[in-house]
């Protein structure tokens, strides 16, 4: 640490104005608070006494997505051997996986924080990390198979249209991740769903499958009206075909207490979430055998529980709808927009035939309707104490 | 019942008159700088739709369409007025827009000023002639049916422009490069909320 230190002390005199490099002063200060929490304080109006800035927040968000991003890796090569018929160590695995996956972080990073620091030096604000969370989710709720441009142009569209254009970190109203893959799933919709894509099948000999096997998701089978092969217990534990980091609900329980832990993931929009689409798949549950057609009765007829550990939802619910940006301000608002979300994601999922997963656009949804929930929540709250005033 | 049902989500969320055809986009843009504006012409978006769709669907079908005029003796049922349809639903929206416009006067005069010249222009809101265009075009079996497809449209432009004004009114403090400030950001916002609306697209009723 004290190398860094003396490091960024020498070379501080040459970002400073009059220096060298003045105009890449952001650039420099992004990489001396990412390393030192920064000593200066505010000196006027409300200070709030907290050892935790945006930095250390972002690193936590990081941190908790380790878990499924360790366990993307393993699972992704997993399914590589075992749709292949060949059985090899858990490292091989594991390698496998992170050959595959590294790449898409690195390009993630590179794309995503190369604009960040582009339009703060041009724009002379300080580098906000906002970006290291988005950075790493976005390649986590990508397929395995997805080429590495397609991931760099959504982080641009992402990071250039849902969050620079507003301002940077902080004043975006959709979530950049979101944003990131739904453009890639309207731009690319052949490399974004389908029962290809979830799993790599390709070796140097070219493609050779074992009898038997399907690349579907557990939602694609359901959609279309196949054959579910995976058991419950792999649709909790993760061994199961879909984006990188959605499939272990494990993985992500571990990365959601440690969120709840710390106070930075909203409890209070992971529990309503919850909620709401446990009634919406009770809902499907009672009126399954009124179903229009047969696909759809099977899967209004799935155990409302199994709709939390298929697919995205706890990914989701877990790490994007919590972003304290995009989603609801005030805490009655969270409550309201958490079990919107929930209700919302099992609706799409089982009633529009369009997508075989309604979390990533029942997000995007409902961080649409946010800013309309606090309107309203605020607006109760001010009439409610307006009423009081005037009884007293 | 179920059909009615079935008319009304799907005008709201699936066939929205914004973010599926982006109809009415003149005043959408204008006069959602605030939440409460935005629910006044809202408000009279849902009115005007409501009442100029079911209008106009016994207009098209008692007197425009082709052999609609027979109910007054069989040397009519040659008789094809459709020519006459845009006119006569202009006709039909200009009245009721008079109206609604000296209801708000009388009864809402600081609402009536925040929307200005924006709620007699509703006259020429696409999404409302847009209405009884489609209401014409998907030849809807009833009058009930033409009605709640009316309202379920007005409703589905009142979520549109309520949820735009409270971004307006959340990003109005943010630190938006110069150029796209106002109108700029306002068609962002408009596309990034049509790609959330992509939620609904292709759900069959």
């Amino acid at each position: 640490m004290k190398l860094f230190k003396n490091l960024l002390d020498s070379v501080k005199p040459h970002f400073e104005e009059g220096g060298k490099f003045e105009k890449l002063y952001p650039v420099y200060d992004g990489f001396a608070t990412f390393l030192f929490v920064p000593g200066h304080t505010s000196h006027s109006g409300a200070h709030v006494r907290d050892g935790i800035d945006l930095k250390r927040t972002m690193v936590t968000v990081i941190l908790a997505l380790v878990p499924a991003l360790l366990f993307g890796m393993w699972n992704a090569g997993d399914l590589h051997y075992a749709a292949l018929g060949e059985t090899v160590g858990f490292w091989d695995k594991f390698f496998f996986g992170a050959i595959k996956i590294v790449p898409m972080i690195v390009v993630s990073y590179a794309v995503g924080l190369g604009i960040e620091f582009a339009f703060c030096v041009i724009k002379k604000h300080q580098i906000n990390e906002g970006y290291l969370v988005t950075g790493m989710l976005i390649p986590l709720i990508m397929p395995i198979d997805i080429p590495l441009w397609m991931v760099a142009l959504s982080v641009v569209f992402a990071v250039v249209i849902g969050k620079e254009v507003f301002g940077g970190t902080g004043m975006n109203i959709l979530n950049p991740a979101l944003t990131a893959r739904a453009f890639a799933f309207f731009a690319y919709p052949t490399y974004m769903s389908g029962d290809q894509v979830w799993i790599n099948t390709s070796t140097d000999a070219g493609q050779s499958v074992v009898d038997g096997y399907s690349g579907a998701t557990v939602l694609g089978s359901y959609a279309t009206g196949g054959e579910v092969q995976y058991s419950v217990m792999d649709m909790f534990l993760g061994t199961i075909p879909g984006s990188i980091g959605e499939t272990s609900t494990v993985a992500i329980i571990i990365g959601a207490i440690m969120l709840i832990f710390t106070g930075i993931g909203s409890w209070r929009i992971m529990l309503s979430g919850v909620v709401g689409a446990i009634v919406m798949g009770l809902i499907f549950n009672a009126v399954a055998p009124y179903a229009i057609s047969p696909e759809q009765q099977t899967f209004m007829a799935v155990p409302f529980w199994q709709q939390l550990i298929m697919g995205g939802f706890a990914f989701g619910i877990v790490f994007m709808a919590t972003d304290p940006v995009s989603a609801a301000q005030t805490t009655r608002g969270k409550w309201i927009y958490g079990f919107l979300v929930g209700l919302f994601a099992i609706m799409i999922r089982v009633f529009n035939p369009a997508y075989p997963e309604g979390i990533m656009l029942a997000i995007l949804f409902m961080n649409v309707m946010a800013p309309l929930i606090d309107h309203y929540v605020v607006q109760a709250n001010v009439s409610k104490r307006k009423k009081r005033l005037k009884v007293a | 019942m179920q059909d009615l049902v079935n008319i009304f989500v799907k005008s709201i969320f699936v066939e929205n008159m914004i973010f599926a055809y982006f109809l009415g986009m003149c005043s959408y843009l204008a006069v959602s700088k605030k939440v409460s504006t935005g629910v006044g012409l809202g408000a009279a978006v849902i009115f005007v739709l409501g009442i100029t769709v079911p209008v106009n669907y016994l207009l098209e079908n008692y007197v425009l369409k082709e052999g609609a005029l027979s109910w007054l003796g069989p040397q009519f049922a040659e008789v094809d007025l459709s020519f006459l349809s845009f006119i006569m639903f202009i006709a039909v929206i200009a009245s009721m827009v008079q109206l609604v416009e000296m209801i708000v006067e009388k009864f809402a005069p600081a609402l009536y000023g925040a929307l200005g010249i924006f709620l007699p222009l509703i006259a020429v809101n696409c999404s409302i002639l847009g209405g009884s265009l489609f209401m014409q075009e998907r030849n809807y079996n009833s009058i009930t049916e033409a009605s709640v497809f009316g309202l379920g449209s007005g409703v589905g432009w009142f979520l549109a422009i309520v949820a735009i004004a409270a971004i307006r009114e959340k990003i109005r403090y943010s630190n938006i490069p110069a150029p796209l400030r106002g109108l700029g950001i306002t068609f962002i916002v408009t596309g990034l909320m049509g790609i959330a609306f992509m939620a609904f697209m292709g759900i069959k009723l």
